[in-house]
């Protein structure tokens, strides 16, 4: 099903009335000018925890809402159409995500409700690279007697700043008496001010949430490791396929907002003594953003649906359709300055915000030739 | 639910039963039935799953009984739908009577109209052309100069059309002619007229493909009867541009429906530029082919989207328009990308040397470059989006 049923209906409509009552842009705009890194409203965020937001994708028998991905999308894709500067996607789809399917019942049991409540934030450390590169991983994790140690450094980590719990990739070095060269990748829960990490904000340019990582011999006991000893590279796979088909909610709302700004404008502004909107150099332009703005919109409910019921179809669906978005907002939010002219090259008008959060959405979790590559790769060719 | 259940048992069983095996293959172009007075038929079992399919209503599935159809909903017609593309039946008859001025006939047509003129369209027996665009009304239709003149008891018409699809073949024309020249749109009212009336002319059109489909066609003090009038005199352009939804719907799909013979551009890539493992070697071409793939997808989501919508009666009704645009620029697309991916394979114009799909890949391309233009160009439908979807001003 690629349309909405009643309950998903409801939540998205609820959502947009809550946003925009409580989050409008110029939230985004008060939070960039108080300078604090972490980029959070901590009451609303309690107001968001009640709403059971942060619990979407959890079980009610750890405490969550269970709404599921496509409901959590629409509440994505509203967040996106007012810049919401919050941990849902980072904290609530990625996070959570791969506990769900990797943690042992310890780990879920200490981690889910508490992630659920909004108590907990926490943020997956991957990057080490400035462009996306899920399969670079020199962060090493060599194995004791008694745990784990782990070194190496993290250089992007989207909401890394303030959480309490960081899930780190690592590669597991040769374990001594073991002759299996094959490093094998791992993720370990690091309770934040755990000895030896340490997490420094970057200021991005959408005044969002980043940080870099570094790990100088983290002790870590054996328990820490995500599923104590099961595989999960299935599982971040996963969750990262969920982050990148949330993220392409989150980005399809801003990109109907920039848009749905931009059209006003064109109807507003007047020049030559007519409304700029009835040139048609601008229309045809706007009618192309509207073709893309479809298409990303299919391709997003495609891969929600599959998330919640169609696990094969979903490296493919979110390939799909983070490229899509990518490539939408790219046009969209630069197509948005060009219209609103000079106007929208001042830090007044709120259309830069959307431009700025436009090119960070791109970037997190794979751009559009990222994906493109990855798609055919799946595709045989 | 249930009953839906069982409607496709029965249409599986019914199908299974009656559906030649040969109409169960792939359908070569030159088998594709049009119907009509002159139609022939290179398989005989084309004429007899017409007539089977006709019978039961089943060629036009949603229309009314009394008018040659089965009265299905549209649940049961995607029920038929799915379960003959399962079973990989043809479509049993093609035709802009089928697809474009039946639907409008039912909604604008007399009692008597449709009497006389849907069920012989349900069974195939009268093809239709339609007889819209002129040498200078093309994108500005409403331009349109074809005079029809009141003469008490019938019309007398003059004039020219040109672009008219298969005139050469067909029965029956639809046309657009000018009843006033006080207003443009408001001049003008939809007439059908059957092609053997003494006056009437026409002269196909060589295409830059070599295929002459389109005709010009004349009309020389040409007598229609006034009950050949649909909706009132000075009415038609309401009725026009319902149809041409509905054409446009047809064009969109184009690529689906003519594109068949012609495999998909990422398999035509792999072939001529993949490696053993079937990867296609070229990064830039790669890129170009995925990203034509990926769209294509999300296309078809569309599609499926729109779908649901309509059925869910939620729809926006700003698709149509998109579609037409979107998936005529798309199939544009797939010819230049698979000449980027053949080279000179694709570029040969007839001969022993190439095969007949690198032949037809070839042609194709040509004509694929109309498909931009007929219908309403991809200018004007970019115009529609931004005035009734947008509200763009004028």
């Amino acid at each position: 099903m690629l349309i909405l049923d009643d309950t998903q209906t409801l939540l998205k409509a609820s959502a947009a009335d809550f946003l925009a009552a409580r989050s409008p842009v110029k939230a985004l705009r008060a939070l960039r000018d108080a300078g604090a890194p972490e980029a959070l409203d901590h009451a609303l965020w309690e107001e968001i925890a009640n709403l059971g937001w942060p619990g979407a994708l959890i079980p009610e028998s750890f405490g969550g809402s269970a709404i599921g991905y496509k409901g959590m999308g629409q509440i994505l894709e509203e967040s996106g159409r007012v810049l919401l500067a919050s941990p849902l996607l980072a904290s609530s789809v990625v996070a959570t995500g791969l506990l769900l399917r990797a943690g042992s019942p310890t780990q879920q049991e200490t981690w889910l409700p508490r992630l659920a409540s909004g108590e907990v934030r926490a943020a997956l450390a991957l990057d080490e690279t400035p462009r996306h590169a899920p399969d670079t991983c020199r962060t090493l994790a060599s194995a004791g007697t008694d745990g784990y140690l782990l070194s190496g450094a993290k250089c992007f980590v989207p909401e890394g700043v303030g959480a309490d719990l960081l899930l780190v990739v690592a590669a597991l070095g040769p374990v001594a008496g073991l002759a299996d060269p094959v490093p094998e990748t791992g993720v370990f829960l690091v309770p934040a001010g755990t000895p030896g990490m340490d997490c420094r904000a970057l200021r991005m340019v959408d005044s969002r949430n980043a940080a870099t990582v570094q790990l100088n011999e983290v002790r870590l006991p054996a328990t820490a490791r995500l599923g104590e000893g099961k595989p999960v590279q299935e599982a971040l796979s996963f969750a990262l396929d969920a982050g990148r088909i949330g993220l392409a909610a989150e980005m399809l709302g801003s990109a109907e907002e920039a848009f749905q700004r931009t059209l006003r404008y064109l109807k507003l502004r007047e020049q030559f003594g007519v409304p700029i909107g009835s040139f048609q150099a601008l229309k045809h332009r706007a009618a192309l953003l509207y073709c893309e703005l479809e298409l990303t919109r299919s391709a997003v409910l495609a891969a929600l649906g599959a998330l919640d019921s169609l696990p094969v179809e979903v490296p493919a669906l979110a390939s799909l359709a983070k490229a899509k978005a990518c490539d939408l907002i790219g046009q969209v939010s630069s197509e948005a300055i060009q219209m609103h002219g000079g106007i929208g090259m001042t830090d007044a008008e709120e259309i830069g915000f959307f431009l700025k959060r436009a090119r960070v959405a791109q970037q997190i979790y794979g751009d559009a030739g990222f994906h493109r590559a990855r798609y055919a790769a799946l595709m045989g060719y | 639910m249930s009953q839906l259940d069982d409607f496709k048992r029965e249409t599986r069983t019914w199908l299974e039963a009656h559906c030649p095996s040969s109409m169960r293959t792939p359908m070569p172009e030159d088998e594709r039935c049009w119907g009509g007075r002159r139609a022939s038929f290179k398989n005989p079992d084309t004429q007899l799953w017409l007539t089977r399919m006709a019978e039961r209503g089943w060629t036009v599935p949603t229309w009314p009984r009394a008018c040659g159809g089965a009265g299905l909903s549209a649940e049961e017609a995607r029920v038929l739908e799915t379960e003959m593309s399962a079973l990989g039946c043809r479509q049993p008859l093609f035709g802009f009577g089928i697809s474009m001025l039946g639907p409008v006939l039912l909604k604008y047509g007399t009692e008597a109209q449709k009497q006389a003129f849907l069920p012989p369209i349900a069974r195939g027996e009268i093809r239709w052309c339609q007889g819209y665009s002129e040498p200078g009304a093309g994108s500005d239709l409403a331009n349109l100069q074809t005079r029809a003149e009141d003469r008490g008891d019938h019309f007398l018409v003059n004039g020219q059309k040109i672009w008219t699809s298969y005139a050469h073949l067909s029965d029956w024309i639809f046309c657009l002619v000018r009843t006033s020249t006080e207003r443009k749109q408001g001049g003008i009212s939809f007439l059908l007229l059957d092609m053997q009336t003494p006056g009437v002319e026409t002269r196909p059109i060589t295409l830059i493909s070599g295929a002459s489909v389109f005709c010009e066609t004349f009309f020389t003090d040409v007598k229609v009867p006034k009950a050949q009038l649909v909706g009132q005199v000075n009415e038609g352009w309401t009725i026009a541009k319902e149809l041409l939804q509905h054409e446009r719907g047809m064009i969109s799909r184009i690529g689906r429906a003519f594109g068949g013979a012609i495999p998909a551009v990422e398999v035509l890539a792999q072939r001529y530029l993949g490696d053993s493992a079937g990867r296609i070697q070229d990064p830039v071409l790669r890129d170009e082919v995925t990203r034509h793939a990926m769209n294509d997808r999300a296309f078809e989501l569309t599609l499926q989207r729109a779908g649901e919508e309509s059925a869910a009666g939620t729809a926006n009704g700003g698709l149509s328009s998109f579609f037409k645009y979107y998936g005529t620029e798309q199939n544009k697309r797939k010819f230049e990308l698979i000449l980027k991916c053949a080279g000179t394979r694709a570029l040969g114009w007839e001969g022993e040397e190439f095969s007949a799909e690198e032949l037809a890949v070839c042609r194709t391309w040509l004509r694929s470059k109309g498909n931009s233009i007929e219908g309403g160009t991809s200018e004007i439908q970019l115009n529609v989006i931004a005035k009734r979807v947008l509200g763009l001003p004028d």
